[in-house]
């Protein structure tokens, strides 16, 4: 008798898996043939530019003296406006939680077979054109407009006040502006939600407010993540709001790169400003992951 | 408690309502105000009812002009950034490769960058190799954020397709273009249509990386606009921005309704 040999486990051959991951190719180039074209306008046309925007901001050019000083000049000279372009940004975003968060619960939870029809609603001010919107603003705003005489008769603005020209006019508009990137991106992870989760919270005796902190807030928390850097980014980088209806005390960032890019000598310090408003964004960002927690943003 | 609970369900529906109408209340304004009779060459404040813009919405041709301008841009970058971003797309979903990983993040970065950054490099680049503003520019600008979300779309899309269709195509004996227009190209149509179209509309709407890239001479509707607003902001502006939403939003509920259909009809 032979004993019998320990079955050899053969190698379980896997479905080839079909989600996202993909199949290996049968020829190794089969991808890069799809990817190449693509690929190379992405190089050429972005990476590239953005390697010489990085040579131009050490380059000498209008009151710079090249190399990194370019840098700390720019920063001392536009030290205000840096920091009111921040400062506009963040308050946009806030306001955009604070307005976007309930709507977008409201549709998901309470919305029933309307709930397209109000996301519809969310995204229509994207069917008219980004100025033209802006511009409605402006009629809205106007002195002798709508806005300013409810505002005068509760007593809120003087006779000779206005609205137009004030940070408020460029913040609200921002706000609305960016609206609709912060209602969609907490709609779509508040529409994930299992409801059961709720009650299970609320069988477990926790109150209403602890339910929503504990389970709804914390499961809507990547939703609010990507709609405050949808919202703040563009915010950030914005000129039209503070120009169609801003001052001179409420210029930003992008109003000096849009005033001044087609000046050859100017374009070194503008190279600068962009790569620290990148930079600033990019730092914001980071503490923000932190803050939330990164591993329930994932 | 139950009472404060109703409140508060009230108070959070009112302030949705309230926020829809936020939201509504510009657009509002839009259509309103191309029926405005301004006093003058500024159409801020409401004087009195007319139809003057409607009879004549192509009185100022500069603008006309632009919003055609504005469609011949979207066409090219519709067409080239379908093309490219498709690519993308499918080799994303569809195969496993070395550096794809980086490949994805090159392609969400255009996404995480203000547009004045966007348009502003590109523009340093332009000037590096000495080519002015012109159409080409403008494509080329509008065609780089593009194919990101054109990417991101159809690999939303067509994820967790059944590609084995493709190699029963093939076994079947059906050549490699055969296969693609048989078999790929019905199966990712909708997703393809959807980046297209999302792709227009973003065309059509952009301001800043295309006022960066313009020159002198080639004014989008947009930037036509922006030209304008310091020597007139005529009603026409309202009027053609209003004759741009309806056909937009008929094009938008014609894609829903007919993707409707189809998964009805695939369905049943």
């Amino acid at each position: 008798m032979t004993a019998v040999a320990p079955l050899r486990r053969k190698p379980v051959k896997r479905e080839k898996s079909r989600d996202e991951s993909g199949a290996r190719p049968r020829r190794w180039f089969t991808p890069w043939l799809l990817v190449a074209p693509g690929l190379l306008w992405l190089i050429i046309f972005f990476v590239i530019p953005m390697i010489r925007m990085a040579t131009l901001s050490l380059e000498k050019g209008g009151e710079a003296d090249g190399g990194l000083s370019n840098y700390s000049r720019v920063i001392s000279d536009n030290s205000e406006v840096i920091v009111r372009t921040f400062t506009y940004a963040f308050f946009a975003t806030i306001a955009a939680i604070i307005i976007g968060y309930p709507l977008a619960y409201v549709i998901a939870r309470k919305g029933g077979r309307y709930k397209t029809f109000f996301l519809a609603l969310v995204v229509l001010p994207f069917f008219v054109t980004y100025l033209v919107r802006t511009l409605s603003w402006k009629i809205l705003l106007y002195d002798g407009g709508p806005v300013v005489d409810i505002a005068r008769t509760l007593g809120i603005l003087n006779d000779n006040q206005g609205i137009l020209g004030s940070p408020f006019a460029v913040v609200m508009a921002l706000t609305y502006n960016f609206l609709p990137f912060m209602v969609l991106p907490i709609y779509v992870s508040l529409e994930k939600i299992d409801w059961r989760l709720l009650e299970a919270a609320n069988d477990l005796y926790a109150t209403a407010g602890r339910t929503f902190r504990k389970v709804t807030l914390r499961l809507s928390l990547p939703g609010v993540f990507a709609g405050t850097l949808l919202t703040f980014i563009p915010a950030a980088g914005d000129f039209v709001n503070s120009e169609l209806l801003g001052s001179e005390r409420t210029i930003m960032i992008g109003n000096i790169i849009a005033k001044n890019f087609g000046k050859d000598y100017f374009r070194p310090e503008l190279s600068a400003l962009s790569f620290m408003l990148m930079a600033i964004i990019l730092i914001g960002v980071l503490i923000y992951a932190r803050l939330l927690g990164t591993e329930e943003i994932a | 408690m139950n009472a404060l609970r109703r409140v508060g369900r009230i108070g959070l529906i009112a302030w949705a309502v309230a926020g829809l109408l936020f939201l509504f209340t510009p657009i509002l304004v839009t259509v309103v105000y191309s029926f405005n009779e301004p006093n003058g060459k500024f159409n801020y404040i409401w004087e009195g009812f007319s139809l003057n813009g409607w009879t004549d919405p192509f009185k100022y041709s500069d603008l006309t002009d632009a919003l055609f301008y504005s469609i011949e841009v979207a066409i090219w970058v519709t067409l080239i950034s379908t093309v490219l971003g498709t690519l993308l797309g499918l080799a994303m979903v569809k195969y496993r490769f070395r550096g794809k990983g980086l490949l994805g993040g090159l392609l969400i970065l255009p996404l995480t960058m203000p547009e004045v950054v966007l348009g502003f490099s590109i523009l340093t680049l332009f000037v590096a190799i000495n080519w002015s503003g012109s159409t080409v520019t403008i494509v080329i600008a509008q065609v780089m954020f593009s194919v990101s979300y054109v990417a991101t779309t159809v690999r939303a899309r067509i994820k967790g397709f059944d590609w084995r269709l493709e190699e029963a195509a093939a076994d079947l004996g059906a050549n490699p273009w055969r296969t693609f227009r048989k078999v790929t190209l019905p199966l990712i149509a909708p997703g393809v249509v959807a980046a297209a179209l999302l792709t227009f509309a973003l065309s059509l709407d952009d301001f800043i990386i295309t006022y960066l890239n313009s020159g002198i001479d080639n004014s989008t509707f947009p930037i036509e606009i922006w030209n304008m607003k310091r020597s007139q902001v005529p009603v026409q502006i309202n009027v053609i921005a209003t004759i741009v939403l309806v056909v937009s939003v008929s094009v938008a509920l014609l894609t829903v309704w007919a993707g409707n259909r189809r998964q009805r009809r695939l369905s049943a």
